[in-house]
Formats: C-alpha cells, structure tokens, sequence
C-alpha cells in the first residue's frame, strides 16, 4: 500500500464532487482551516455561482484575489482574464495592444477546441503554485461531470495542438498536476445513493483519464447517531403505549411526534450508511487514510457560522 | 400537477444538479402512464444512468427506448392503463446523427465525423449535452410515437444553460468570429483590420492547430442552415403551449437560489412554468411550535421522567434510569435540531412559492428509490 501524503502536505487540491453535496461549504472550510493553521491560502471558485462569498460572508469575489480572512485570499476564475494576465506575462504583450479581438477570439475557439478554456483556467491556479505565491491553493473545481475534462486539459492539449504557446505550457503544469506530494483531487459525497455512485465512478475516471491522484473523500452532512444498542432497546421500550401515553400525561400533549423524528432520524441515517459502506468497500485499503466525515449542521443558514464549524469538524477529523 | 401534465405533450423537467431531478422525471412519467394511459416517454441525458436505476431496469440500452416491463409495474401492486418507455440518451451517437442529416453529402459527413476536433467536440463540449438533449427532444415530439414524452435535462453548470442551448448554436453560426475562422489562410494577411487577431492566434494556438481549427469550421458550416433552422424550430416547440417546465428543487439555499432564478427566468422567455416541486423536504409535523415546546420541556425534565418512568410499576420499570434519561435528552435535542432544519426550509419555500402556482411536496422518505414501486411512491406526493 502507498501511503497517502497527508492532504494539508500539499499545495493545490481540487475539490469536486456531484452537484449539491456542498463541495463549496467544504472548500470554503478547508481553505479556512489551512488559513488558521498559518498557510497563505487561496481559494478560487471555479464556475463563478458566487456561492464562495456567500461562504465567507463577503462581497462578490472576482479574478483579481482579494484578502477575506487574515491569511485567505479569494477569487472566482475567469478563463478570459486568465488567458490575458497569461499572454502579458508570456508573450509580453502590452495588454492594451491587439486584444480586442483575443477576448471574442478566445470565447469562440473555447467553445470549439476543448482544452483551450481548461488549460488558462487550470494553468493560473499552477502558475500560483508553480511561483509560490500561496502554500495552499484550494479549487473549489466544477462538478463530477466536467472535472475531469479540466484536469486532464493538458493530456487532450497535447493530443490535439502540436506547437504554439498553448502546448509550451502542458509540460510544467503536467509537473504539478502529476506530483501527488503537491497536488491532488479532493471528492465531496453525501452518503446518498447517488452523490456515492457517481463518487464511486468519479476515482475511476480521475484514475484513467488524469495524473492528478486522489488526496481525499469527505463524507458530507452525515447525521448524528442517536443512540448506541443499548438506547435502542429503551428507546422500543419508550415507543410502547403505556410509555408513550405517560410521557405524553407529562408534558401535557401528544409525545409520539418527539419518537417519530427520532425514528425517522435513525432510519434515515441508516439508509445513508449502507451507502458509506459501499464507499468503504469501493476505496478499499486506501479508505482509512482518504475518508473524512463531516456531520449534518443543524443551522439557520449557511455562511460564514456554517464555514468555521466545517473548519473544525474537518481539524478534528484531520488530527485523528 | 396531474392536469397539468394532462394537458400536455411535452414535460421538461429541470432545476439545480442534486435534487432529485430524474427521480422526479420518472414519477411524473410512470404515474401518467399508470393513471392517464397512452404511451408515455421518459428520456434521460444523465452520463450517471440514474434513471435505469430509479426504474430497476439495469442499464437502459442507449440509442432506443425501452419498455418498462408490465412485471416492474405487477410487482408494485399496480395495473398500468398506458405503457411507460424509458431512453438513455447517447450524446455522441445523437450528434453524429445530426451531422449525417444536416450534412450536403456522405463524404462532408465523413470528413467530420473523421475530424480529431469534432470529435473533441461531441464527447467533451460540455454545453453539446444540452443541445443535443432539446434536439432528440424534438425529433422524439415530431415522430409522433408518444402521447407524452417527459425529459429529464442534463446536469449543467447552471440549469438555465439548457434553455440557451439552442439560441446560442444558432448564434455559433451566425458569428463574425466564425467567419474570420473560415477565411482562406491567404487572404488573411490581405485583412488589416483582423491581423492583429491572427497574430495572436497563431501565437496562443500555432498555425498548424489553426489551420486544423478553419478546416473543421469550413466543413461545418456546411451544416450551418440546416442547424439554425432546426435551432429554431427546437425553440418553438419548446415555447409551444403543450410543452411545460416543471422545476424541481429541494429546500436547501444554493438550489432554492438556482430554482428561483430559473422560474424567473422561464417566463420572460416566453416558456411555460407548469410547476414547482420541492423534493425532500421534512415532514410538516416537525415545525409544529407546541412539539417544539414539549420537545424542551423533555430535555429539560429528562432526569424527573426517567426516575418516573423507571419506579416500580412504571412503564419502563426494571430500565436503568440513567439511560432513559440520556435517551430522552436525545429524544429532545433531536427535535430540536430538526426543527431548526424545518424553519430554514419554510423560509427557503416562502421565497419560492410566490414564483410559481403549482407546488408539490415531496417529503424526505428516509430510504432511497430503488424499483418502481419507490418511483410511484415518489409519483403520489407529486400528482396530489
């Protein structure tokens, strides 16, 4: 078995994952975390929802990084802004000369020449690492259905594109993206039928198609457990009708709604575990140093309060 | 939401990625087909394959529909009056098809079908799921096969990219930027006013990438009138009045923003919003203020009741005290923080059901969907 580098250990990870499983919350808490333990972090939002600053609690972030926390930085990718920040820095262009037309032309061949967007979008977040300007890069990516596509741009650029500036750059970027002790890609699930399947399929595409390795899973929203075998049993005892009947005397009402969300919180998270399982099984010897928990919050909205609590769920789980 | 979809020919169902989209796709095909009768045609875009799995059908062949077996509905206790097919849509072999069609003739359809670019295009070109999704749609509404057929859209960035699909392919073609592509390399450099576009180009790109990008440009827009034709009959048929939009979200705030942006959106392009389903929410007892009251009255009392319950003759007699309590605590503080959940999804409701008429709640069942039976459990709370 190889081991796994630890996943703070390294520079640039890309955190992907089905939509909805709150791959934001959860870059957004990494990123925090990785702030709080002294790294320069940045964080970039990749398909520019917006949904990062509202993690933050901050205004809207854009491709110029900004300061959101003291060692945070945030910024949402920009693929035209990427290319131009590239073409001033390469080609030495004057940024002002002749790049009219490079915007439209770049939108244009973008949609047409797959790897073109990916490459600029993909090749800023290296070029960050590459220059050492953070110790920490953290990609909130887009979802399973598209990450793959970005991370293994340089492969497809290569294949397609024989010479020009576009090609010069898949070798130092292959350097990082291939180099688990530097970069790697971080799954979000819940444990639900679906978000789990499409993990499942997900390491196997990350695995065949890209060189990025697999740095984590995080098992998002995971319910409490209430109660351990022992609870159980007086739980069924309570849910009897003498009990219930007393309980409700009690407290002056009806006490079998109390013991239907109880129950209906333990089937749930029952249902959810069989699905953990098959991630389990589906990670094999590798599952104990990848998996992460992170619990369900119980909380009246999701912003900056939601992040610090992810933050530390993630510590905790990061230490153990 | 059954007269609705009573009325119709075509239901799109859309909304944010992860809320159950295909589960709701395939309830609202199966209790049509159950209850409405006719043929009805349930079509997935999804890479996932989730539908063949909701429906218990395994893997759905691509590129045909398939019949759900008359046993799947047996085994679910029910008696269909129509017949429900489900189709997996291949986006490649739909896209080649197109090509084939549009093309002047075998050999143009060739030479692209053969180009390195195309097929870059038709595999990868993230947004080409969305158009070829409305496209099948309307060849599938045009053979005339079915009574109704229900789409389940793809999952895209944003679920409003499947609406511009077809605007923005009839766009691709009409732009300058293709025509500045498809000029013949010589008389470019006669062109002052685009040189310093072409210089860049070639820098970024390298002449021969350029050159391999013209010659597919030159070879597609060969299909170019036949495509923005049909881009624009896909519109119409989507705006026609016996197509509707069912939007389907859960309660939690990232796609209550998506849906809400969708439903105001729908409107304005001049498309009809059927319906509003909210998937997953929590049962409405669990934001009842009296239970709420007593589920902290419970915490709070937990070690008095215990003892109580424990005494001799009580009801839980013989129990060890202590733990009753712990389990009561439990009992408590669960409630509790369900509730808080119950309360941050009514405000997520308020803000989306003054967007749309029709809404319906489906709760949250605590297990997965897995055969037939779970689709038409799902199918009930929708159609009521």
């Amino acid at each position: 078995m190889v081991a796994v580098p630890e996943l703070l250990d390294r520079k640039l990870l890309f955190v992907t994952g089905k939509g909805g499983v709150g791959k934001t919350t959860i870059s957004a808490g990494l990123a925090l975390l990785c702030a709080s333990r002294g790294k320069r972090t940045l964080v970039c939002e990749m398909d520019a929802k917006g949904d990062l600053a509202s993690s933050f609690e901050v205004a809207p972030t854009s491709f110029e990084e900004r300061e959101v926390a003291p060692n945070l930085w945030a910024m949402s990718m920009d693929p035209e802004a990427s290319l131009r920040q590239y073409l001033a820095l390469q080609l030495r262009l004057p940024r002002a000369a002749g790049l009219g037309p490079v915007t439209r032309m770049f939108d244009f061949v973008a949609s047409a020449a797959p790897g073109v967007r990916e490459i600029v979008s993909v090749g800023k977040l290296c070029w960050e690492v590459r220059e050492r300007h953070y110790d920490m890069v953290v990609v909130d990516a887009v979802a399973s259905g598209h990450v793959i596509g970005q991370l293994s741009a340089p492969q497809a650029i290569n294949s397609l594109v024989q010479v020009g500036l576009v090609r010069q750059q898949t070798g130092w970027m292959l350097d990082i993206l291939s180099d688990p002790s530097t970069c790697g890609a971080v799954m979000v699930a819940t444990p639900e039928e679906m978000p789990v399947t499409e993990t499942i399929e997900l390491i196997g595409s990350l695995e065949r198609e890209t060189t990025v390795a697999l740095a984590g899973v995080i098992v998002n929203r995971v319910l409490p457990e209430l109660f351990g075998t022992r609870e159980e049993q007086v739980f069924e005892a309570l849910s009897a009708p003498g009990a219930t009947g007393h309980l409700s005397a009690a407290l002056g009402g009806e006490a079998t709604p109390l013991l239907d969300a109880a129950r209906w919180m333990v089937k749930t998270r029952r249902s959810r575990a069989d699905h953990l399982g098959r991630l389990r099984e589906a990670l094999g010897d590798r599952g104990g140093a990848l998996l992460v928990y992170v619990p369900y919050l119980f909380l009246r909205s999701y912003g900056l309060r939601a992040t610090r609590q992810v933050a530390s769920a993630l510590s905790a789980e990061l230490e153990s | 939401m059954e007269a609705l979809v009573a009325s119709k020919e075509i239901v799109v169902v859309c909304g944010p990625g992860g809320v159950g989209k295909t589960t709701v796709a395939a309830a609202l095909a199966s209790m049509s087909a159950c209850h409405q009768g006719g043929k009805v045609l349930v079509v997935t875009v999804d890479p996932a394959r989730r539908l063949s799995q909701a429906l218990g059908l395994g893997r759905v062949h691509s590129g045909g529909a398939n019949r759900v077996p008359p046993e799947a509905f047996a085994a679910a206790g029910v008696t269909p009056r129509g017949e429900l097919w489900a189709e997996m849509l291949d986006t490649k072999s739909s896209w080649d098809a197109l090509v084939s069609r549009h093309a002047p003739d075998g050999a143009t359809a060739r030479r692209i079908l053969d180009n390195s670019l195309y097929k870059n295009i038709s595999e990868r070109f993230v947004q080409s799921h969305d158009y070829i999704a409305v496209e099948r749609l309307f060849e599938l509404h045009s053979e005339g096969n079915y009574d109704l057929i229900v789409v389940d859209t793809p999952p895209t960035r944003n679920a409003v990219d499947f609406l511009l699909a077809p605007e923005r392919m009839a766009e691709f073609f009409s732009s300058r930027l293709l025509k500045l592509l498809t000029v013949p390399y010589r008389s470019r450099l006669a062109d002052t006013a685009a040189r310093p576009f072409y210089y860049v180009a070639d820098r970024v790109l390298g002449t021969k990438f350029l050159e391999d990008i013209t010659e597919f440009f030159i070879l597609f827009q060969t299909l170019s009138e036949g495509f923005v034709q049909r881009a624009k009959e896909v519109e119409r048929l989507l705006a026609d009045r016996r197509t509707t939009f069912v939007v389907v979200s859960s309660l939690e705030t990232v796609p209550v923003r998506e849906a809400e942006a969708f439903l105001r959106l729908l409107p304005t392009r001049g498309l009809h919003a059927g319906g509003l389903v909210l998937n997953r929410v929590l049962p409405s007892y669990m934001l009842d203020a009296a239970l709420a009251t007593r589920a902290e009255e419970l915490s709070a009392r937990a070690g008095a009741l215990a003892s109580e319950l424990c005494s001799a003759g009580g009801p839980l007699a013989g129990y060890d005290p202590s733990l009753v309590e712990r389990v009561l605590e439990e009992l408590g503080s669960n409630f509790d923080n369900v509730t808080v959940v119950a309360k941050r999804e009514t405000a997520q409701r308020s803000e989306l059901s003054g967007l749309q008429a029709v809404v319906a709640d489906v709760p949250e069942l605590g297990e997965d969907v897995h055969d037939l039976g779970g689709v038409l459990d799902v199918g009930r709370y929708v159609w009521s």
